[in-house]
């Protein structure tokens, strides 16, 4: 059965310089292992750095960080697909194996890509809980069980930066910030303590690039590594920035 | 509000396509219909709304406003996004990408219907009634123009209404969701059989 198994891997990289320079593909075949995966396959390419033609190259430079799929850092796209590159294994992958950087992101160099600007997007919509002060606030109100564990679902979101590659109408043209961040207030805004400053993150969803710009293309929902329901996140955000329009309009005074 | 302009002219532009443009769009697909019961039928029916008072008023507030300020803003919309459904090959996707489409294909029709029923008439004093129309649509290339204006207009005005009813948080589970793609999938039978149903009586005399 050994012998029946393919010994080398044949993998086909975008590869780019510096984030201004022309990309350009270059193939490597490196020896197969059992339960390799795409990380370990471009650490075979760093130890030997020699292209498919036998002409020495340069290692190949990305980013990881968790190795299991928790922290999103790895993301590329991977045969068509963009995932992390920590779970895809070899033995999964139809050869030649094709990696690209997510092309919505800045590149960096080869695969490793600038995700800033989904760090930005979680600072503007305040993807957090203010208990800061000069004081003890004391114990928050109690969440039910029921609902952390709906929310926990929502948490799992690593900003990996997938469902923004997958949108179209994220890109260079339009500044949406995509159906990570969206989800994020929703997540935020059921916390009970979180919900105290609900709407000011409404409030930032309804500014520019937020949620107006989503065309329910409902990409992200089907590519997102974690499963979570970003159309339905979004979905309920869309019925909650109304509301917080209608409000804001109006004139009734409840508005915060 | 001022913060919120992009917001606000978002929304107005998914509410505008339903509330009027939508009803409008039933509306005169439904009085076209009546070409199937006979021209005078229709010139009557036709003859009714032509003669509705303040027509100047109705046809500006209700129909050309809101339709101009769809279709620019709907330009606009096509221009910012970057198609992907070659990659990406999932249903929503397919009809994010058609929305597209129709829109530009049902913008170039409404654009040449118009100036073809209400802008050139108002030089050559012709009266729109069932013969003028007739001598439009019993050439080859009119009748498949308007076949494929009018069911590229009813697709968009039907897959929108799935996207409003998303956009305004009416349909928020993905039950919901789903349950919404054949109705508004029967919405746009339904309507595209009152299309095709008037161009036939008219431009084929059946």
């Amino acid at each position: 059965m050994e012998a029946t198994k393919q010994e080398t891997v044949t993998l086909i990289v975008t590869r780019q310089n510096d984030p201004s320079s022309a990309p350009y593909e270059e193939t490597f075949e490196v020896p197969y292992r059992e339960n390799m995966n795409v990380i370990s396959a471009l650490m075979e390419i760093r130890r030997n750095p020699v292209n498919a033609e036998g002409k020495d190259s340069t290692p190949i430079y990305w980013d990881m960080n968790c190795l299991e799929e928790v922290c999103g850092a790895c993301s590329m796209v991977i045969n068509g697909e963009p995932r992390q590159s920590c779970a895809a294994l070899i033995d999964k992958l139809e050869q030649p194996i094709r990696l690209e950087p997510m092309s919505t992101f800045p590149i960096v160099r080869d695969l490793a890509v600038d995700r800033s600007q989904m760090f930005d997007s979680l600072k503007k919509v305040k993807a957090w809980v203010p208990i800061d002060g000069t004081y003890d606030l004391g114990p928050g109100p109690r969440m039910p069980e029921k609902k952390r564990q709906w929310a926990y679902e929502l948490s799992k979101c690593m900003t990996c930066g997938v469902c923004l590659e997958a949108c179209p109408n994220v890109n260079d043209k339009s500044d949406f910030i995509g159906p990570a961040p969206i989800s994020q207030v929703r997540l935020f805004n059921s916390h009970p303590t979180g919900a105290m400053n609900k709407g000011e993150r409404l409030e930032a969803l309804m500014g520019e690039g937020g949620i107006g710009s989503c065309g329910n293309s409902q990409n992200c929902v089907q590519v997102c590594p974690k499963g979570i329901p970003l159309t339905t996140s979004i979905a309920e955000m869309n019925r909650a920035t109304n509301i917080q329009s209608f409000k804001n309009f109006f004139g009734s005074d409840t508005n915060y | 509000m001022n913060e919120n302009r992009e917001f606000f002219y978002r929304r107005l532009h998914s509410l505008l396509g339903v509330l009027p443009i939508g009803i409008f769009l039933i509306q005169h697909l439904v009085i076209n219909h009546f070409a199937a019961y006979g021209s005078d039928s229709f010139n009557k029916a036709a003859g009714f709304m032509h003669d509705l008072p303040f027509r100047f008023v109705l046809e500006w507030v209700v129909i050309y406003i809101p339709i101009l300020y769809h279709a620019i803003l709907g330009v606009y919309i096509v221009l910012t996004g970057k198609n992907n459904a070659r990659r990406y090959g999932y249903f929503r996707n397919l009809m994010f990408l058609l929305q597209r489409v129709t829109g530009i294909v049902t913008l170039i029709f409404i654009a040449w219907h118009v100036y073809q029923t209400r802008i050139i008439t108002i030089f050559t004093q012709e009266t729109i009634d069932f013969d003028f129309m007739e001598a439009i649509l019993t050439q080859p290339f009119f009748f498949w123009f308007y076949l494929i204006g009018v069911i590229s207009t009813t697709f968009h005005f039907a897959n929108g209404l799935w996207s409003f009813l998303v956009t305004w948080g009416i349909t928020v589970s993905p039950r919901s969701q789903r349950i919404a793609t054949y109705a508004t999938l029967l919405v746009f039978l339904g309507v595209t059989y009152l299309g095709i149903r008037s161009l036939l009586a008219i431009g084929m005399g059946v």
